[in-house]
């Protein structure tokens, strides 16, 4: 599959939206469906629904199957040792609550510390900060420098000997930086703190490796993959999902039920529990499928291109400040313009037909430490060309011409 | 509605050079509002005379064009009406800008209902119409004693 024309594979692109062809630009916030991920749903629905992992009959297994083939596809796509080791969730947020809460419900007491990095999305906080009501746990920020960067070092600086567990971007949202994730994560190990890794930003733009990397927690957005909504991914170490408590009680997740004693069930049905996302697991398959037909080696290549011709195309465009200049950076261009509210920048690209985000993008703690009350931001995915990021650059330039600047 | 429409010379003008602008002294309540999606943020300060008129009235924030500029033209508008003129503006204004095309009041001239209603355009931006009202539930607060910051989400 070449990735010069993919964008024929995402049918939204057929449609006009405003009288305008759509350059999307949002990918980091959601990115589009391949039609393969429409019409799998499609089919579940019409041809083979049933629920999973319950009834014997015809239907019920086979939906089972094609349920735990996502898993094992997965698990081969991120690189772990097991299948078992894969938990599906409604989403990267509920991934990071159920290490959150579990881990802190086990592990953590007063005066203990969770330390976290200045570039978090506001879902690999607030989770935590639940702790410091029940648990008295203390949060600590790894600071970013200049370059909108995290160093090894900046998380040296805040490991203390209270430093429990540490949970951090591998991609940022808003910078883009690339932390040295496996540095760090080595780091800890060697002071016997567990490391979770936020992937939303990376799983769709980099080569996943739970293996090589040897994080504890990986949480994973599959509708930024080009799968669908309402689905996560967690990807936790063997030895933490035998360790940690169930998450959710219900159906689906236990052994044995008597009115004085319950047992959970095995993995990975003790994290599962009520009736799950199904049809968009075995639809996320597809979304899979969809990468590894293009390649991640080619994926990486081309959204680095876009992303060095973005940045230089917008480098030119006078009054427009890029947010960050880290030393590896992902598919994100976050910038402001001198005098024009990113609010009003969103809405005038719109207009155009360029889907930009404007905002914190649920970053508050980043952009206090920039000094922003908001940014925009243009985001890549495969279906992006340079053609997207000249459009972007003159309906930048159409706006300031409105605000006259 | 267009876009040029939403962004004309009134509302360019009151974002950039907002009147009213600035904390003052001795004033005698005051509000403030967030809007928590895109950080907008007013604060809103009114001296209120004996007889509920307002006296005087400023307000702090930061945000779009839209939001400055519905604050800078709510803050010139109610300067000399009591608390009643006050709230009935705040209620028909946000008639005018969820679904009525007119505001429907004595209270106000037309120049000052065509200065109001240049915000109208963002009807058709349901996600900014937020960035419009924000100034205006402040407001609405601040006459209540509402003690907790307003947040248009």
């Amino acid at each position: 599959m070449n990735i010069d024309n993919i964008k024929k594979e995402f049918p939204i692109f057929n449609n006009k939206i405003q009288n305008n062809d759509l350059v999307y630009l949002d990918s980091a916030n959601s990115s589009q469906k391949p039609l393969v991920v429409v019409d799998r749903i499609y089919d579940f629905y019409t041809k083979e629904f049933s629920n999973v992992g319950r009834s014997v009959h015809y239907l019920a297994v086979a939906a089972t199957n094609l349920y735990e083939n996502t898993r094992v596809a997965v698990q081969k796509y991120i690189n772990a040792k097991d299948k078992n080791e894969i938990v599906f969730t409604k989403g990267a947020t509920e991934a990071i609550n159920l290490v959150a809460n579990t881990f802190g419900q086990k592990y953590l007491k007063d005066g203990d510390e969770v330390l976290l990095t200045e570039l978090e999305h506001h879902s690999n906080y607030v989770p935590w900060h639940y702790l410091r009501k029940t648990k008295k746990v203390k949060i600590t920020f790894a600071e970013i420098d200049e370059f909108g960067d995290i160093s090894l070092e900046s998380i040296e600086k805040k490991i203390t000997n209270k430093t429990k567990i540490i949970a951090l971007t591998h991609l940022s949202n808003v910078t883009g930086a690339i932390l040295p994730i496996k540095e760090i994560i080595e780091l800890a190990h060697s002071k016997g703190i567990p490391v979770l890794v936020d992937g939303c930003q990376s799983a769709p733009h980099m080569k996943m490796d739970m293996q090589d990397l040897d994080c504890d927690f990986y949480a994973i957005s599959c509708h930024k993959m080009y799968g669908p909504t309402g689905l996560g991914v967690l990807y936790a170490k063997k030895k933490w999902l035998e360790d940690l408590p169930p998450y959710q009680g219900g159906g689906g997740m236990i052994n044995e039920v008597k009115k004085n004693d319950i047992s959970y069930g095995e993995l990975p049905n003790k994290f599962e529990a009520g009736t799950m996302a199904t049809a968009q697991v075995i639809a996320f398959n597809e979304s899979i499928n969809f990468l590894n037909k293009i390649g991640i080696e080619n994926i990486v290549k081309h959204e680095d291109e876009l992303l060095k011709y973005g940045e230089e195309v917008l480098r030119k465009n006078n009054s427009v400040k890029l947010i960050g200049n880290p030393k590896n950076k992902g598919a994100v261009l976050s910038f402001t313009i001198d005098g024009i509210h990113p609010h009003d920048i969103a809405t005038i690209l719109d207009e155009d037909g360029v889907a930009i985000r404007a905002g914190h993008h649920c970053c508050q703690i980043l952009h206090d430490k920039l000094g922003l009350t908001a940014s925009a931001r243009a985001s890549l995915g495969v279906y992006n060309s340079k053609h997207d990021l000249d459009k972007l650059n003159e309906s930048i330039n159409n706006c300031k011409k409105i605000f006259n600047k | 509605m267009n876009l040029k429409e939403l962004y004309q010379e009134i509302i360019l003008d009151h974002g950039k050079n907002p009147r009213n602008l600035g904390k003052f002294e001795n004033f005698n309540k005051d509000a403030k509002g967030h809007n928590p999606l895109c950080g907008d943020k007013v604060h809103l300060f009114l001296k209120l005379d004996e007889n509920k008129k307002v006296n005087d009235i400023s307000f702090e924030g930061e945000g779009c064009a839209i939001s400055m500029a519905s604050a800078s033209i709510m803050t010139d508008l109610i300067k000399g009406k009591n608390e009643n003129e006050v709230k009935e503006i705040i209620e028909k204004f946000l008639d005018m800008i969820k679904e009525k095309d007119d505001i429907n009041t004595n209270l106000l001239k037309d120049d000052e209902k065509i200065k109001l209603m240049s915000l109208g355009g963002v009807k058709n931006y349901p996600m900014r119409v937020k960035c419009a009202t924000l100034s205006w539930h402040a407001l609405s607060s601040a006459l209540n004693d509402f003690q907790k910051e307003i947040s248009t989400e």
